[in-house]
């Protein structure tokens, strides 16, 4: 018995959340008295394959196929169903992400496994039972589930645990073949169009996040979110009423219906904290508050808080971002 | 074409969360329910292309008990043709894609479509369980769907950007923004609604996998600090050296 871990790769480096599974995948292993083996997909190289001995996984399985470069959920759903049956997986842990969740939803009907997704905490594995915690109600609550299949698998929620770094340690890179044939690619997309992200950073992933609402009253004012979002590395996003008008892309929607966030820093700059919006952040480990109205209820959601106008605020922040460093 | 469109139903979104004493079970005192918001892409989606493909035909299904019927009935109202209950409560994600597949094989239906997930469970599981119980592609999640004859053309979200994925009949998407506008019921739809067929059939399949042990709240947050504006720069301070998250 293994625990395997899917780690996503994307032009030759590991992401962010998948050297956090890497991270859990290990710790699962120790807590069940086994290793941790890696498969990995997307673009990798060898050389950051090896590195995730640091996260503690002793072997990285890769099938060197160019057509697994994009995501592709029949072959992706075969390849690592080959690998948890080589590798004898009781235990699959992948990222909550739109391929984690893709390919484990698959997964758990073909290898009859238990599925958790969007799991935020390590299992509690005492008393026989395998129970994980993961977010529900949209970030309005957590639930204890209890996973009763002889197999299991785990979606981690993005930015839930720290990935470690054990320097100097590295892992076995091992060819791996899934025996993928055309038939397997069949879903291929036909097109990959990416976005450019402010600054390259990726909100799903992003440590720190600024975020706008009506409060910036129009998108030809965003350059203060952006300067601060710059200034700081962060990933920028937006309120449900802003992405409802246009005034930004909706990637960016964070909330109830839009996309959860769980980073470490989180700025709200004009957003007054519907309830709805709140469920997308109050996982957040620090929410700042920006807002000229006193009485808008995100202040009481918030760590820290400015009553003023973003307009005059934003420069301010931005300025003293730029003389710490 | 014939299109199964899953709707589930979920307290309202600004409904304040709450569980019973002993923690087992969601309160539902006083909550108003919807259909999931996510689900309302698919069911306005669904509604589009039958008005833009004579002779197709859409079907609403939910698994839920019968308290779930008004909301079935809002999606007729909507525009459904008719709808189909699986008596039973929806305990988890593979339970509930079993009922799916089921009545999606029976049906001979071309086009399975839900919301990306549920508003209270997120799972994001039940579009490929599903898919995988029938053997067809599925697509997750996807922003826009097109059909030209038995072909369909969608934008798939994924991080950073978009895939454009083509797969024919039979398949399964689970729907975001911005695929449509939602619509809502008129007076007309509300009407008709009251006369559409609404089948009620029992569940089938395998135990579920998983059990909610228990619910908790978030731990609440220990009070705001506040800044003064004139000195906004001391946040950024405050948050290298006190609560050093940059």
């Amino acid at each position: 018995m293994s625990v395997l871990v899917v780690v996503e790769c994307d032009k030759g480096e590991v992401k962010k959340s998948s050297l956090e599974v890497a991270t859990y995948g290990a710790q699962v292993a120790a807590q069940l008295g086994t290793s941790a083996t890696a498969i990995a997909v997307g673009e990798a190289t060898e050389a950051n394959l090896a590195k995730l001995g640091e996260q503690g996984i002793s072997k990285v399985l890769y099938d060197n196929e160019p057509r697994l470069k994009d995501f592709v959920n029949n072959a992706y759903t075969k390849l690592i169903a080959t690998a948890a049956q080589q590798e004898d997986a009781k235990v699959i842990v992948l990222a909550n992400s739109n391929v984690g969740a893709a390919v484990g939803s698959r997964l758990s009907v073909r290898l009859q496994a238990a599925l958790a997704t969007n799991v935020v905490e390590l299992p509690k594995t005492d008393g026989g039972q395998f129970v994980v915690k993961r977010g529900a109600f949209s970030g309005k609550a957590f639930s204890d589930v209890v996973l009763s299949s002889d197999r299991k698998i785990i979606a981690l929620k993005k930015n839930s645990i720290e990935a470690q770094h054990e320097a100097g340690k590295t892992a076995e890179v091992t060819a791996f073949s899934a025996q993928l044939g055309d038939a397997d690619f069949a879903d291929a997309p036909k097109q990959v169009v990416m976005q450019d992200q402010a600054g390259g950073i990726l909100l799903p992933e992003a440590s720190l996040v600024v975020s706008g609402g009506r409060g910036m009253k129009g998108p030809e004012n965003w350059n203060l979110i952006e300067d601060l979002a710059k200034a700081l590395g962060a990933a920028t996003a937006c309120s449900k009423p802003v992405s409802d008008v246009d005034w930004r892309p909706h990637h960016e929607h964070v909330g109830q219906t839009g996309i959860t966030v769980s980073p470490n820093l989180y700025i709200a700059c004009g957003i007054s904290g519907a309830i709805q919006h709140l469920a997308g952040v109050n996982s957040s480990k620090v929410i700042v508050v920006i807002n000229k109205d006193p009485e808008a209820p995100f202040f009481k959601a918030a760590d820290y808080g400015i009553v003023g106008d973003v307009f005059e605020v934003l420069p301010k922040l931005t300025a003293a971002v730029k003389e710490l460093s | 074409m014939k299109f199964l469109v899953c709707i589930s139903n979920v307290p309202d979104t600004t409904t304040k969360i709450a569980f019973t004493p002993d923690n087992k079970e969601f309160n539902k005192a006083g909550v108003q329910f919807v259909i999931n918001p996510w689900d309302e892409y698919a069911l306005t989606r669904a509604i589009e292309l039958k008005e833009a493909n004579a002779g197709s035909t859409v079907t609403v299904l939910n698994v839920g008990e019968a308290d779930t019927e008004p909301n079935i009935r809002k999606a007729l109202a909507i525009g459904a043709d008719d709808a189909i209950r699986v008596n039973a409560a929806p305990t988890d994600a593979f339970f509930v894609a079993q009922q799916i597949a089921a009545i999606a094989k029976e049906g001979n239906y071309d086009v399975i479509l839900m919301g990306k997930e549920s508003i209270d469970y997120n799972g994001f599981q039940v579009h490929g369980m599903v898919g995988e119980l029938l053997s067809i592609p599925t697509v997750a999640p996807a922003m826009k769907l097109d059909m030209s004859g038995n072909t369909a053309t969608l934008e798939r979200e994924i991080e950073g950007g978009k895939e454009i994925v083509q797969v024919n009949t039979p398949f399964v998407a689970s729907c975001q923004q911005p695929m449509c506008e939602p619509r809502i019921p008129n007076m007309r739809g509300i009407m008709t609604a009251r006369t559409k067929p609404l089948k009620v059939v029992p569940a089938i399949g395998e135990a579920p996998r998983t059990q909610v042990a228990e619910f908790a709240l978030p731990p609440k947050k220990q009070g705001v600090k506040l800044i003064d504006a004139a000195n906004a720069g001391e946040l950024i301070k405050l948050l290298r050296n006190e609560a050093k998250v940059i």
